[in-house]
């Protein structure tokens, strides 16, 4: 197992660490595009957080990871055990899976294993790359990139959090729930604005400029090169702080309450962005409140709606194809507007 | 002579280190093949090979990497024929483990998908542990390999060396003993930084590709600090070839990196000059708002034409892979192994000639592949911006160039932008899905100077040539007056640049490309309508504050095309 960089050494960027914090705590927000350009860190903060994030109990061999506490969305094989007896379990490290460009829907969605078909000509259904990101990081660099059929399948696993599979004379379906985490560079190709929607949080990397803080990016990759394991030491306590943080934030988040004028509040910003449906609103007090529960309070505040509010609104504008990016600066207005009004 | 030479002037070399740089960025990587790799940006032949034969006695094997290699081969899996003869799973490691500590040779990179990119850097990120030789045969800056797997390489060598000194091995072991040792200092970071920042080197992988490297040069002299020599390396190996390549922000040009003279001087010409030039851009910011409100006007009709031109047609020979289906083999069809063993696999114990544990594939069960044809569709425009034609009608030329771009949208088309103007033509825009782009770079087109509407002609044909060698479908728009008063060879005079603008035309015609020409001279100039002819395209005066119509004649261009394919 490769050693991977700690998140918390990651330098700047701090848009991109807290919004992957806050999706951490709240998974509910189903992921975060980033955008911006090669080389930020962007895949390295990915690994880095699934490596700092506790290790998940799942069921004994099942090939799904399935969650043995959550009793409502166990696979078929699960379920027929539970009705024997308590499942076995076993504590793994959550799944950070990469979904290549390219990659075919056979992948994808799973297919027959052909290794068993050979063998002792047993259908059995071999997992795609969606069971094994169940419970964990479905991750896809250059999204704006994915071929249309594969972000089709996507569009309605995201949504459902199952997989439906028939093909090849199987029928089956299994639960994928995961954080999608997707990277890319908008000048590249542009995204359907169904898959935009799919992610909850949305935010943009640059290239930083100053020197002082591009010499400490790579003076620390250097130092991790040449001995990773003292470099990971050094932050493990940091790690180890960021790590309590997150399961604390986890443990206040149901009890974190929304005030009537909070609510209010996100509406008027939804209806001053033009934003579509109810999501957006929905998204930005999940948001909302997951920062609060990061920051240790249990009721969210005006300025935490005013901080979520950009990642969360930012990629579901109404937008002319000929307009530029993400219209960051027409979320800052309005955003200036509402609050003082 | 580089400007960022002259801090570090090097010493002369100690013994046996006088090398050319291609030859110091092979050692630098064979010392350190956290280096990533080279681009060779040169096309094959002997000096090539060569130092391709130098470089791989670096290291322990090499690997070769075809183009269009199958997942299977690229990251493991069956192994069929031996799965098939052995009558169970045989699995065999791929191309990419195969080249485990050592060098990886990437034939053709320009061509190399997305996809395969993808995976190979996803595997050198993830602790692949070998080194990359990317072959970079593009024939020029339109086509250059995917960037994922141009990031992740150090080195980028353009003049390869013919018969010169190489770095003798035990050198090279030497290096690899000693890179552990070196020292990484503070003030090495700062000039590496500093330097990166005043080239605009863009990713911070480039600063750490040239700390790396520096540490290597070290390694390899058999210091354990890194010398001013060794930053002096690491800039012109890894930061200068990066500068060139990412262009700094309009106010603070980066000083030009010595190979870089060619490009800088057609830089100069590009930027206004003249009081021409200033004209055109105040006539396109005033453009009339009915233009765009025009394109309401012109959905419905397109929508009703849309299912007709998207069509895909199914193929068993060629496009992309879209699975199997039943089918005998013959007329070029590909066999689909492993859909015709997943055919065959659930019959296993039931087909009693199979016998014992061994799959029986009978004819029912073969699959053929199935391809999708959908040729990626790429509109060129090539803008005449002349002074004539800024005088004319560049603003409205640009009007109806946005327009066509929302229909680009619609139809999810990749746009590319050409003008032409003075003596040469440029590409704006190499092709890409970003209208945005394509519209900043058409408001940021200046017009001014004379026409050589040859040479426009000539390189729109040979984009549309190099995109339909890639496999997509090129429609070409010309936009301009017929002013044409420069030939082929640079030199002014209008009957010869007529004459080649014409010839031009024809050979547009010999090759096929679906056109459209657009006149924009005031009352329609009968030359523009004898190109049109020659080039076999379509002929258009740009009405008056209609661009609308003209958007539908691209539709009805792009139509016929469609069904013609």
């Amino acid at each position: 197992m490769k050693t991977v960089f700690p998140f918390t050494a990651i330098v700047g960027q701090d848009e991109m660490i807290n919004a992957l914090v806050i999706a951490a705590i709240e998974p509910r927000l189903s992921g975060v595009l980033i955008f911006g350009d090669r080389g930020t860190g962007k895949s390295t903060a990915v690994r880095a957080l699934a490596a700092l994030l506790p290790e998940i109990s799942a069921v004994t061999g099942c090939q799904y990871g399935c969650d043995p506490a959550d009793t409502s969305s166990l696979c078929d094989s699960c379920r027929e055990k539970r009705a024997q007896g308590p499942l076995p379990t076993t504590k793994t490290k959550i799944p950070v899976v990469d979904l290549p460009l390219g990659a075919t829907e056979d992948r994808v969605v799973g297919a027959l294993n052909l290794e068993r078909a050979l063998a002792d000509g047993a259908k059995v259904f071999e997992p795609g790359l969606l069971a094994r990101a169940h419970r964990g990081f479905l991750y896809i660099d250059e999204v704006n990139l994915l071929e249309d059929h594969i972000v089709d399948l996507l569009l309605d696993v995201a949504a459902s959090g199952e997989n439906v599979v028939e093909r090849e004379g199987m029928s089956l379906r299994h639960p994928a729930r995961f954080v999608l985490i997707g990277s890319g560079n908008p000048e590249e190709g542009e995204l359907r604005p169904q898959l935009l929607d799919r992610f909850g949080l949305c935010v943009e990397v640059r290239t930083p400029t100053a020197i002082p803080e591009r010499i400490e990016v790579v003076k620390r990759r250097d130092e991790f090169d040449r001995d990773p394991a003292a470099f990971v030491a050094r932050f493990a306590p940091a790690e180890q702080n960021l790590r309590a943080r997150i399961l604390d934030a986890r443990a206040l988040l149901p009890v974190v309450t929304v005030a009537d004028e909070i609510l209010e509040q996100a509406a008027k910003l939804c209806i001053a962005l033009g934003t579509d449906g109810l999501r957006g609103e929905l998204t930005l007090l999940r948001a909302a409140r997951a920062l609060a529960a990061s920051e240790g309070t249990a009721a969210v505040t005006l300025d935490h709606l005013r901080r979520m509010t950009a990642p969360a609104l930012r990629h579901r504008l109404r937008r002319d194809p000929l307009d530029d990016s993400l219209a960051g600066t027409r979320v800052e207005r309005v955003v200036a507007e509402v609050f003082a009004a | 002579m580089s400007p960022f030479e002259a801090p570090f002037a090097p010493d002369p070399p100690p013994e046996g280190l006088a090398f050319c740089d291609a030859v110091w960025a092979a050692a630098l990587l064979a010392v350190d093949p956290g280096l990533g790799g080279i681009a060779i940006r040169a096309w094959s032949g002997p000096a090539r090979d060569d130092f391709l034969r130098h470089l791989a006695a670096l290291f322990p094997l090499s690997r070769k990497m075809p183009l269009g290699i199958g997942d299977d081969r690229l990251l493991g899996g069956l192994d069929l024929a031996a799965t098939l003869r052995a009558g169970r799973p045989v699995v065999a490691p791929g191309l990419l483990a195969e080249a485990a500590g050592g060098l990886l040779i990437l034939a053709m990179a320009e061509r190399i998908t997305p996809g395969t990119a993808a995976r190979i850097a996803a595997a050198a990120d993830g602790g692949g542990d070998f080194a990359m030789v990317a072959l970079d045969e593009s024939a020029g800056p339109d086509e250059p390999p995917p960037a994922a797997l141009m990031e992740r390489l150090a080195f980028t060598v353009a003049e390869l060396p013919g018969d010169t000194d190489w770095p003798a091995p035990h050198r090279i072991s030497a290096a690899r003993v000693k890179l552990p040792l070196v020292r990484t200092g503070d003030q090495a970071l700062t000039q590496i930084c500093g330097t990166a920042a005043s080239l605009a080197t863009g990713s911070v992988r480039g600063e750490s590709f040239a700390l790396r490297a520096a540490r290597a040069a070290a390694a390899l002299r058999g210091g354990t600090e890194i010398a001013a020599e060794d930053i002096a390396l690491a800039i012109r190996l890894v930061l200068a070839p990066r500068a060139t390549r990412a262009p700094a922000p309009p106010e603070q040009p980066p000083p030009p990196a010595p190979e870089e003279t060619e490009e800088s001087e057609t830089r100069e010409t590009e930027t206004p000059e003249t009081l021409e030039d200033s004209v055109a851009e105040a006539a396109a910011a005033k453009l009339p708002p009915e233009l765009l409100a025009a394109l309401a006007a012109g959905g419905p009709k397109r929508a009703a034409r849309g299912a007709g031109t998207s069509g895909a047609s199914a193929s068993v020979k060629r496009g992309r892979p879209a699975g199997s289906r039943p089918g005998a083999l013959g007329g070029g069809a590909k066999l689909s192994l492993l859909d015709t063993l997943r055919a065959a696999a659930p019959w296993g114990k039931l087909r009693p000639q199979g016998g014992g544990k061994r799959i029986a594939v009978r004819a029912e069960d073969f699959r053929v592949k199935k391809f999708k044809e959908q040729p990626r569709r790429i509109t060129i425009f090539a803008v005449d911006a002349s002074g004539s034609s800024a005088i004319n009608r560049l603003a409205e030329a640009k009007g109806a160039i946005q327009l066509l771009l929302a229909e680009c949208y619609v139809r999810r088309d990749q746009v590319a932008l050409l003008a032409f103007r003075g003596r040469e033509a440029a590409c704006l825009l190499p092709p890409t899905h970003a209208l945005a782009r394509a519209k900043r770079a058409l408001a940021g087109l200046p017009g001014g100077g004379p026409t050589p509407l040859a040479t426009g002609i000539a390189a729109a044909r040979a984009l549309a040539a190099a995109e339909r060698r890639k496999g997509h479908q090129p429609l070409l728009v010309l936009l301009t007056d017929g002013g044409a008063n420069i030939g082929r060879d640079g030199q002014p005079g209008r009957a010869a640049a007529a004459a080649d603008a014409l010839a031009a035309a024809k050979s547009c015609r010999a090759e096929n490309i679906s056109a459209l020409v657009v006149d924009t001279a005031p009352r329609g100039n009968p030359f523009v309508a004898g190109l049109a002819r020659d080039m076999g395209g379509r002929y258009l005066k740009l009405p008056y504050a209609d661009a609308a119509s003209l958007s539908r004649v691209v539709q009805d261009q792009g139509g016929a095309f469609g069904r013609a394919a």
